[in-house]
């Protein structure tokens, strides 16, 4: 039986990283290839690197970093960022990543998901979706870092994103987004059961309890963190941290607890 | 030294910095003479059956292989689409493989109750069969990392060297004399990959 992944997530904002809260003021976190030696000492399941940047700013992967980064990784490892074409992933997957991550160019040109998914394999594709809350209730998805809100729907665009070859959703809620609450739980839910895809939830973590609640009751693949796994108590001190695999295996037991 | 076979098929670079940080010397290599000159082999692999096949037939390094695997009986270990082309055909194309063990390779189907996703992708515990010197210090909690639709069917279960459940139990990995066969990655799964690539290289 696959083991369910907890999953750190840490953002580039050109060679530092840096947490949001919201996906907005980003902090600085740290060295990119220090923290991940460290994730990689605690051997984490796996990792995914998103540039915050690059979209916005219309700029390429930032492939020496992440081969940088790879160099110390002997765990799974998906970057995203300024992902635009074939050529764009076929060098991120040379560079030592497993997987790619597109979000603003799926939702400008969802035809990339199937140019890539055909050319590497879905198992590689991972189509990030950003969501914020409507005002009078619901759900829309944005994109460039969150600055353009879309029309789509998120459970349908997760469906669609599948039809169209995504191996995997990174979901993550703009409002939890560093802020220690919890998970969306029904935007999750909602998106989780829609697709066959593995969905991985984001943004709000504050706690393993909210990986434990939203892997079993909101029906997520994955568990995914930034906040968590870089900060500890409530003035945000840089801690880089990861729980230990005897508690993690014990998390996702119906039983426990 | 160890050569990793370079015929193209996915990246390979990780299997290099792991016997790296072991202190173990590779060289990724498509040359007949470098990869007869290597101690042992290691054949990676990602991708289709048949790709891989032809590419290692357009590269010429088939012959090469038959010679030093099966006539000289240098270690060899297979990752990934690497273990499933040493056995002799597969679901997935119409190309022969290796056929160095005997079996097909097969796509993961599962019927009534038991519905599991293909590709089989993310961390599986792994048990050994007894006394595999390939498995030495890896217990019971062994765990890698696997992304990978189509499983080796070995006819002679004595080849089986470890198993994995996914569904059903599936054979993971392969041990037939000097032949070897992990279908997960040891190159993205932390100590226990470290472990395992460190008991190849002391074979």
């Amino acid at each position: 039986m696959l083991i369910t992944r907890v999953i750190p997530v840490l953002l580039l904002r050109r060679r530092s990283l840096v947490k949001s809260i919201k996906f907005r003021n980003p902090t600085y976190v740290g060295d990119p290839i220090n923290t991940v030696r460290i994730f990689n000492e605690r051997e984490v399941d796996e990792i995914v690197i998103l540039d915050i940047e690059a979209s916005t700013k219309n700029a390429e992967p930032q492939f020496d970093l992440l081969e940088e980064i790879a160099s110390e990784a002997f765990m799974p490892l998906a970057y995203g960022g300024g992902v635009k074409s074939v050529s764009h992933a076929r060098e991120i997957f040379r560079r030592g990543a497993e997987k790619v991550v597109i979000n603003t160019s799926a939702c400008e040109n969802p035809t990339l998901i199937s140019e890539l998914s055909s050319e590497f394999g879905a198992q590689s594709i991972v189509v990030s979706i950003d969501v914020k809350r409507k005002w009078l209730g619901g759900y829309k998805v944005a994109c460039r870092q969150a600055r353009v809100t879309t029309n789509k729907n998120p459970i349908e665009w997760a469906k669609a994103a599948q039809a169209y070859g995504a191996g995997e959703i990174l979901l993550t809620s703009v409002e939890r987004d560093g802020t220690f609450l919890g998970y969306d739980l029904p935007l999750v839910s909602s998106v989780a059961s829609a697709v066959d895809i593995p969905v991985i939830a984001c943004g709000g973590a504050g706690s393993l309890a909210h990986a434990r609640e939203v892997v079993l009751r909101a029906g997520a693949a994955a568990a995914a963190a930034g906040s968590l796994f870089v900060f500890q108590g409530s003035h945000r001190a840089v801690l880089v941290n990861y729980p230990k695999r005897e508690l993690l295996d014990q998390l996702f037991t119906e039983s426990n607890h | 030294m160890i050569a990793i076979i370079d015929y193209s098929m996915g990246n390979v670079a990780s299997i290099a910095r792991m016997l790296k940080k072991l202190g173990i010397d590779s060289l990724l290599t498509r040359d007949p003479d470098e990869i007869c000159a290597a101690e042992k082999l290691i054949l990676p692999g990602v991708g289709a059956f048949d790709t891989g096949m032809r590419n290692l037939r357009d590269a010429e390094i088939k012959d090469v292989l038959q010679r030093i695997v099966v006539e000289e009986r240098k270690p060899v270990l297979g990752i990934c689409l690497g273990m499933q082309l040493l056995f002799n055909r597969s679901e997935e194309g119409v190309e022969p493989g290796l056929g160095w063990i005997d079996g097909d390779v097969k796509r993961f189907r599962f019927s009534g109750e038991q519905k599991e996703r293909v590709p089989h992708m993310g961390w599986n515990l792994v048990m050994p069969s007894p006394g595999i010197p390939l498995f030495a210090e890896l217990t019971k909690d062994a765990r890698f990392y696997f992304v990978h639709s189509y499983f080796a069917d070995p006819i002679d279960t004595s080849d089986i060297a470890a198993t994995t459940q996914h569904g059903f139990k599936f054979c993971c990995a392969v041990s037939r004399g000097n032949i070897h066969g992990v279908q997960f990655h040891p190159e993205k799964s932390h100590k226990f990959g470290l472990q395992l690539l460190k008991n190849f290289a002391e074979l």
